[in-house]
C-alpha cells in the first residue's frame, strides 16, 4: 500500500511557493542602474527577518530574483532591498514606482552571525553592491555597538559615481568608535579618496586575527581574494563568513539550482563559514 | 630630534633588516616633506630617489593628453612609492603625487644601489623586500583590470 503523503511537509512546500502581494513604498534611485525599494505587504504585517536572508521578488509577468534584504531588521515598516538592473527580472524590479504591486517570497536562507560575533573584533569586507547584504548587519552591530570590539567596514567599489550608500558611508565615518574605509578600483585624480583594491583595506585594517569575526559580500573574485587577505592576517577560515550567489529558484532547497557541492545555498547559505566552502570555492567548475 | 637611523628602524618596510643593514641605509637617506599637490617625481624622470611614506597619502598618477590623470593606486603610512629605481633604465614611469601633506623617507637609489653591489647579502635581503611588495602590486593590479564590480 503506498504511503500516505506527508500533509505537513506539502503544506509549507505550497506556502513557500506562493508569493505575498506587497505594494512599493517608496523607491530611490541609489545609482544609475541601482534602486532601493521599500515594500509593505498588502496584508498584515512583514515577517521578521535576520541579516543576511532574502527573498524571492516576483515581477508578475516576468519572473523571479533572489534578493537579500538591505534595510533594518528592527525598523518597522517593509522590506527594503537595492537592486540593480542586470537582467530581465531585475530591470522589471527596479523599474517599479511607487504604489506598484510586487509578489514576495520569503524570507529565506541562513543569514550573518552578528549574535555569535559579540564580544569579538567584526569587520565588513563590502564590494559593490555587496555593500546592501551586509547593510542589515552593519546596523545591527552599530545599534549595539557596545557589545562588540573593534568594527571596521571596508567597501570597495568600482569607481567615485558607483558608490552605494554614499551618504550613509560619509556619516558612518564621521563615528568614532568604528573604523571605515573606502577605495575606488578606478578614479580620475579629482576623487580624493584611496585606489586600489579592497584587499589592501584588509592589510591595514586594525582588528586581532585571533578574535574576529569577518563578513565578506561581494562579487565571487572579491570575495575569493579577500578571504585570503583575511587568511594572510592570521584569521581563521571558519571566522570569516561569505555571502554566496547562485542562481536559485525555489528558495527552501528543492529544485536543486543553487546546489554548492554537498549544499544549496538557498537553504544552508546564502551566508556560510568560509572554512566549510573553501575547497569548493576554489573549484572553477562549481 | 630623532636620527634618521631611528625613524629607520622603526619603519615596517625594514623591520626584517639587520640593525648593521639599517644603518647602511639610513646612510642614503633624508626626510622629505610634500605639500599637498606636489609631485615626488615625475613620468620620464630619472629614478634616483624611492620614498617611503611616513605620514599622507601619494597617488600615482598617469596622465593622457587632454584627459584628466588617471590614478592607478594610491599609498599611505608605511608604504613605499616607486621600484623602477631598481632595474635600468631607472626612469619612473608614472607620475607620484602628494594629495596631502606628506612625510617620506627618501633613499638615495644610486648610493643604495652602490652599497648593494658592495654587499650581495644586503642586496638579497633588498629584494626579499621589494619582491613581494611588487608581487602584490601585481595581484591588485589584475583584479583591477578584472572589473569584477562591472555588472554585479
Amino acid at each position: 500500500m503506498p504511503a500516505e503523503p506527508d500533509a505537513t511537509v506539502e503544506l509549507c512546500a505550497i506556502d513557500a511557493f506562493a508569493p505575498e502581494i506587497y505594494r512599493v513604498a517608496a523607491a530611490q534611485q541609489e545609482l544609475h542602474d541601482t534602486v532601493t525599494l521599500e515594500l509593505v505587504p498588502e496584508n498584515g504585517a512583514r515577517p521578521v527577518f535576520a541579516p543576511g536572508q532574502f527573498n524571492m521578488l516576483y515581477a508578475f509577468g516576468v519572473g523571479e530574483a533572489a534578493i537579500s534584504m538591505s534595510g533594518d531588521p528592527t525598523a518597522g515598516g517593509g522590506y527594503v532591498h537595492t537592486v540593480r538592473n542586470v537582467g530581465a527580472v531585475s530591470a522589471a524590479i527596479s523599474g517599479l514606482k511607487a504604489g506598484d504591486q510586487i509578489g514576495v517570497r520569503g524570507p529565506f536562507g541562513a543569514g550573518w552571525p552578528v549574535a555569535e560575533a559579540e564580544g569579538s573584533d567584526v569587520v565588513f569586507a563590502a564590494g559593490g553592491l555587496g555593500l546592501a547584504p551586509l547593510r542589515p548587519a552593519i546596523y545591527q552591530v552599530l545599534k549595539h555597538r557596545e557589545r562588540y570590539g573593534r568594527v571596521a567596514i571596508l567597501f570597495g567599489t568600482r569607481s567615485p559615481g558607483d558608490m552605494l550608500y554614499r551618504q550613509e558611508l560619509e556619516s558612518w565615518r564621521q563615528r568614532l568608535d568604528i573604523e571605515v574605509d573606502v577605495t575606488v578600483d578606478h578614479a580620475d585624480a579629482e576623487w580624493h579618496g584611496n585606489v586600489g583594491v579592497v584587499t589592501g583595506l584588509v592589510r591595514r585594517a586594525t582588528f586581532d586575527p585571533a578574535d574576529t569575526v569577518a563578513m565578506v559580500c561581494g562579487p565571487e573574485v572579491m570575495m575569493r581574494f579577500t578571504a585570503a587577505a583575511l587568511g594572510d592576517t592570521g584569521l581563521a577560515a571558519g571566522s570569516i563568513y561569505l555571502s554566496m550567489e547562485r542562481n536559485m529558484k525555489c528558495a527552501i532547497g528543492l529544485c536543486g539550482h543553487c546546489q554548492f557541492g554537498p549544499d544549496f545555498i538557498c537553504k544552508d547559505g546564502p551566508v556560510m563559514a568560509y572554512d566549510r566552502i573553501a575547497e569548493i570555492f576554489a573549484l572553477r567548475e562549481v | 630630534m630623532e636620527g634618521l637611523d631611528a625613524i629607520l628602524r622603526k619603519l615596517p618596510f625594514f623591520a626584517d633588516l639587520t640593525p648593521d643593514q639599517q644603518v647602511l641605509i639610513s646612510g642614503c637617506a633624508r626626510n622629505h616633506r610634500f605639500d599637498a599637490g606636489q609631485y615626488l617625481f615625475r613620468e620620464g624622470d630619472a629614478a634616483d630617489e624611492f620614498f617611503i611614506v611616513r605620514h599622507g597619502q601619494v597617488a600615482l598618477e598617469i596622465v593622457a593628453p587632454g584627459r584628466t590623470p588617471r590614478v592607478i593606486s594610491t599609498l599611505g603610512e608605511d608604504e613605499v612609492v616607486g621600484a623602477a629605481w631598481l632595474v635600468p633604465p631607472y626612469r619612473w614611469m608614472y607620475d607620484a603625487r602628494a594629495r596631502t601633506l606628506t612625510r617620506a623617507i627618501g633613499i638615495d637609489a644610486a648610493c643604495l644601489r652602490g652599497k648593494c653591489d658592495a654587499d650581495p647579502a644586503l642586496g638579497y635581503d633588498m629584494m626579499k623586500l621589494f619582491l613581494p611588495m611588487l608581487v602584490k602590486q601585481l595581484h591588485s593590479t589584475q583584479l583591477q583590470l578584472l572589473d569584477v564590480y562591472m555588472g554585479h
